[in-house]
């Protein structure tokens, strides 16, 4: 998994090492080395929760920049519906639309569309008997990597679909290539515009299985600005946005879930509330729900940390601009090819599980190595206090098991050292 | 043979509700950095968290030994509650003596016992009335 590519990463100039983002981070993934942070790429998910504590703006998420998209002779636009709320007084998505044909893209292609398909077949995959219950939505790729690292058990709880970003992705380039044979698969770019890091991963790595039918993935931060300049100067919009309510609902949390007809579901947003829902589903605690909605971030991918908008002003803006909107624009036909979810939707097999906790694959190992762990921490003094460059006392003694600390890092115990060598005077 | 046997203690604290439940994510995650299978691991964390449950609601707390060997997972639950009257019928589906603001909070379906034994290979429960009880739940890997 070194391949792994990740869109956080840490400028070192910047970063004084302080103990923020070590002790907030969900996975343990940070650790200080020398002055700095340092994460683990094994560990990290993408989640973007040290970007958005880092008192110095040492974390940064990392996009394609706009002029990247220039490679592509056709370029399409793929906006999720949290680009929707970032603008004062839009009334009409149609102008934020215009807008981005102005810009220079030469389509546009909605993903609240492809949200609005996602939505339709989870409606008819929760009618099916005999699937692992309960489901858990697919969308995040924050959430589904966590469940790979951390929560194995529940991976075949995840909803077998793509997300909406790969289906608009598709949709977009199918769409392209009718209108216009003469483009070759290279001619066409797709451009997705991100809320969020991990949306970058997810494309970078092909988290779909293969290669992404996405292409870029820019910031809606970068765009922002963009739009700003070209929405002013707008002519009369032409697209007409073929988004209903439903769509423009999954930008906040529980918008997915309200719409699948089922009164049987939790939407929790935040990676925190995530992981304990997570770890209560795991306990077997909502044995009468069928649905699971998790957003990594606060409030939704409107609280995603390269969105420009607070999330509740953003919330509150799409709540206007969806209220005259029809409930939902895009229904897939009846059955495409037999199959609930059609094959070129779906994903066949669930994500593998990637235990990267785990101390050995030999139980004998990590047995004698959890013995070791906790004579470690009997030594510590449990208070947590990260200036060893681990997030608690137990990840410490986990690092010097690992043989990537050792114990004199420990400042109070060094302290206890001193005293007994040298008196209590010195 | 003394490295191959892992022993942990809990005290599960009767006075907070809220954080009935904490001791059996420890455990869970406990067991997966060993690297036991998922279904295991699942086993364990449900019979111990209703375990838990049980001892909030009944009992004012107790403490949790969990001791992990190789080929299996012992859970000892041991508290100073009333004990169980009448094991025979505790055991039942459904039979619960759980108060009423418990049930209003979803809790006390009467499944907590049936659903330890369920989730374990073996389950011996030694009760005294008045003195308490202590459980003692073995998964086998």
């Amino acid at each position: 998994m070194h391949s792994y590519q990740h869109s956080v990463s840490l400028d070192v100039e910047k970063c004084k090492g302080c103990t923020h983002c070590l002790r907030r981070c969900p996975t343990e993934a940070i650790r200080i080395r020398d002055g700095h942070a340092v994460i683990n790429p094994d560990r990290c998910i993408d989640c973007g929760e040290c970007i958005r504590l880092c008192p110095h703006n040492a974390k940064k998420a990392t996009s394609d920049t706009l002029d990247s998209i220039n490679r592509y002779k056709y370029k399409i636009a793929l906006p999720p519906p949290t680009l929707y709320g970032q603008f004062d007084n839009l009334d009409d998505i149609d102008c934020m639309l215009q807008g981005l044909l102005d810009y220079g893209f030469d389509d546009v292609f909605e993903v609240a569309r492809a949200a609005e398909l996602v939505t339709e077949y989870t409606r008819r995959y929760l009618k099916q008997e005999g699937i692992v219950r309960p489901v858990i939505s697919s969308a995040c790729p924050v959430v589904v990597r966590l469940i790979t690292l951390r929560f194995p058990t529940l991976v075949k709880n995840l909803i077998p679909i793509l997300p909406p970003i790969e289906i608009a992705g598709m949709l977009a380039r199918r769409k392209a290539k009718a209108e216009h044979p003469e483009l070759r698969d290279e001619d066409i770019g797709t451009v997705f515009i991100s809320p969020c890091p991990a949306k970058v991963s997810y494309v970078k790595n092909a988290l779909c299985g293969e290669k992404s039918n996405v292409d870029c993935v820019v910031s809606v931060s970068d765009m922002y600005f963009e739009l700003l300049d070209t929405m002013k100067n707008a002519t009369s919009p032409l697209p007409v946005s073929r988004t209903g309510m439903i769509g423009v609902n999954w930008a906040t949390s529980g918008g997915e879930s309200s719409s699948l007809l089922n009164d049987r579901y939790l939407a929790a947003d935040g990676i925190e509330n995530v992981i304990k829902v997570l770890d209560e589903i795991e306990t077997g605690s909502y044995p009468c729900l069928d649905f699971i909605e998790l957003n990594a971030c606060p409030g939704g991918c409107v609280g995603g940390v390269l969105a420009m908008e607070n999330p509740y002003i953003a919330r509150v803006r799409l709540q206007n601009i969806r209220r005259y909107l029809p409930v939902s624009q895009n229904r897939p036909p009846k059955s495409d090819d037999g199959k609930i979810i059609p094959e070129q939707y779906g994903i066949g097999e669930p994500p593998a599980v990637n235990p990267v906790s785990q101390f050995s694959s030999d139980r004998k190992t990590a047995m004698r190595l959890m013995a070791e762990v906790a004579r470690v921490f009997e030594s510590l003094p449990e208070i947590d206090c990260g200036y060893c460059g681990a997030p608690t006392c137990r990840a410490f003694a986990e690092d010097v098991v690992k043989g990537q600390a050792s114990c004199d890092e420990c400042v109070v115990r060094m302290r206890e050292k001193m005293r007994k060598e040298y008196g209590d005077n010195k | 043979m003394d490295n191959h046997r892992l022993s942990y203690r809990f005290d599960v604290d009767g006075d907070n509700f809220t954080s009935a439940g904490e001791a059996s994510v420890k455990v869970k995650k406990i067991l997966r950095d060993i690297g036991f299978d998922p279904e295991t691991i699942r086993r364990v964390s449900i019979a111990m968290y209703e375990g838990e449950i049980n001892m909030v609601i009944h009992a004012g707390g107790g403490v949790a030994d969990v001791i992990v060997e190789e080929d299996r997972i012992v859970i000892i639950l041991t508290d100073q509650g009333p004990g169980i009257a009448d094991i025979d019928l505790a055991m039942q589906e459904g039979f619960s003596t759980a108060p009423d603001n418990i049930r209003s909070l979803g809790f006390g379906a009467g499944m907590g016992l049936p659903n330890m034994k369920r989730y374990t290979d073996e389950m011996i429960i030694d009760s005294e009335l008045g003195k308490g009880t202590k459980i003692t739940m073995t998964v086998r890997v």
